[in-house]
């Protein structure tokens, strides 16, 4: 595949950072039940990328709608709008580097102001709204920033203890350069005392690690009379400079 | 005192949890309209090189239940043996190959199934070939950071036996569960056990 005409950085080869697993959840995590049957119980093969890994598709913004970053319009009916607190979600997504990443396709999806999702399996007697979906995608531009617009969505109960609660999240599909980028994760908001008490939140050991996930009032970036924001920064894994690797057969 | 080394550390992973589809297949469960159409669901064309092939695909629990709320990725190389993507060096990928795609399993069966064409061989990062292979990326409720495995061809019988990844695998016993079977109807069938004695090997890559 051809590199970003517009761009004059050259496409990176190197093989990714090893993932730090004592940072991430461990796969088995009894406080949150479902884990229990569906983590691996033996260890993983630890091995150095090879191109399979290294490489990974990447996503132009042609594939992109109008409304796809507008979660308040791009399930509603024309003229109206989805109910709740209108918010700005924006960041930068780097690498471990500290490097801008562009071009990275994040995907996102929430329950709706009430906590409640737009789902068949979905249980929670709070009301759907007619007029929110609850999908939204974006594609980072050159300095590896992202924005979208959304309702700030509500807590939500689950199956798990008998009394178990999300607090308010946004989930976030992340896809990299390479396919051993390839992240999933949640954003919290400041300042919601429900975080400490998740049982999903709670599979992270390290509470430096759980700030991470939680997106930063931004008063600077609010809109007057429109839309409060939140920051959130994301972090994919570095890489290696390929300059004194091995070089691949035909490279 | 040293110089910092200024790095930052990833964002940790968060389970997909069971609305995985929501954001990332929502023409799967019913959102029509925000989307034309779900990404990664067509892989080929009319147009693609290569022997095109079936790959269904499950995933099971400790139980041996099937997921039925999973999504899984693939990634491969063309029938050329090239990725389509801007880290490939070694030559141009068939435009009309993505390499990629994404399946939700099915709320039922808890199968998926990936359309696809035979992927050429790669090299390893010491110039040997590897095996043909496709890569898998799990998530799912329950899952709290994404698993990738390999998906390997059962008549590559001597390609797999001098595989340099299949070779690091300890306990011989194992790389059966990264070899796909193949059914009457000449799709390959790859079954991912999270658990249990088939366990899967995944992998730390
Ligand atoms: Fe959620």
């Amino acid at each position: 595949m051809d590199a970003d005409p517009l761009s004059n950085r050259r496409p990176e080869t190197g093989a990714f950072f090893q993932r730090d697993l004592g940072w991430h959840a461990p796969a088995f995590t009894p406080g949150y039940k479902t884990s229990v049957l569906r983590s691996p119980q033996k260890a993983l093969l630890s091995l150095d990328n090879t191109i399979t890994e290294i490489t990974g598709p990447v996503f132009g913004h042609n594939i992109l709608g109008e409304l796809d970053n507008d979660l308040i319009h791009n399930f509603a009916r024309p003229g109206e709008s989805a109910i709740g607190p209108r918010i700005i979600v924006h960041g930068r997504v780097i690498d471990e580097r500290g490097r801008g990443v562009p071009n990275v396709l994040l995907e996102f999806w929430q329950a709706n102001a009430g906590g409640r999702y737009r789902h068949r399996k979905e249980g929670y007697l709070a009301a759907l709204d007619p007029n929110f979906g609850g999908c939204g995608r974006t594609i980072t531009d050159e300095d590896g920033n992202y924005a979208f617009r959304t309702v700030q969505p509500g807590p939500y109960p689950w199956p798990n203890g008998v009394n178990d609660w999300r607090p308010a999240h946004i989930h976030f599909s992340v896809f990299g350069h390479g396919f051993a980028q390839r992240l999933i994760t949640q954003m919290y908001f400041e300042g919601d005392p429900m975080i400490w008490q998740c049982p999903i939140v709670r599979t992270i050991p390290d509470h430096a690690a759980i700030e991470t996930l939680i997106a930063a009032l931004d008063r600077q970036a609010t809109i007057p009379m429109d839309a409060r924001a939140y920051k959130f920064d994301i972090v994919l894994r570095g890489r290696r400079s390929s300059m004194f690797e091995n070089r691949m057969e035909g490279n | 005192m040293v110089q910092p080394l200024n790095r930052f550390r990833e964002t940790p992973s968060q389970t997909a949890g069971p609305y995985v589809h929501i954001g990332m297949t929502p023409n799967f469960c019913g959102i029509e309209g925000a989307y034309a159409q779900d990404l990664g669901a067509l892989m080929v064309n009319g147009k693609t090189q290569g022997e095109r092939i079936t790959v269904r695909a499950r995933v099971f629990d400790g139980t041996g239940t099937p997921l039925r709320d999973a999504l899984i990725e693939i990634w491969q190389a063309d029938a050329a043996g090239l990725y389509n993507s801007p880290s490939e060096m070694r030559g141009a990928a068939d435009p009309n190959f993505s390499g990629w795609g994404r399946k939700a399993t099915d709320m039922e069966s808890g199968e998926c199934i990936f359309e696809t064409i035979r992927p050429g061989r790669v090299p390893f990062r010491d110039g040997r070939m590897q095996a043909p292979h496709i890569s898998f990326w799990i998530v799912a409720r329950g899952i709290n950071l994404g698993l990738h495995t390999r998906m390997y061809f059962p008549e590559e019988e001597a390609a797999n036996a001098a595989d340099p990844l299949l070779a690091r695998i300890e306990h011989r016993s194992r790389v059966p569960t990264l070899i796909a079977a193949r059914a009457d109807d000449g799709a390959y069938v790859f079954d991912i056990h999270l658990q249990g004695e088939h366990e899967t090997v995944f992998l730390d890559v």
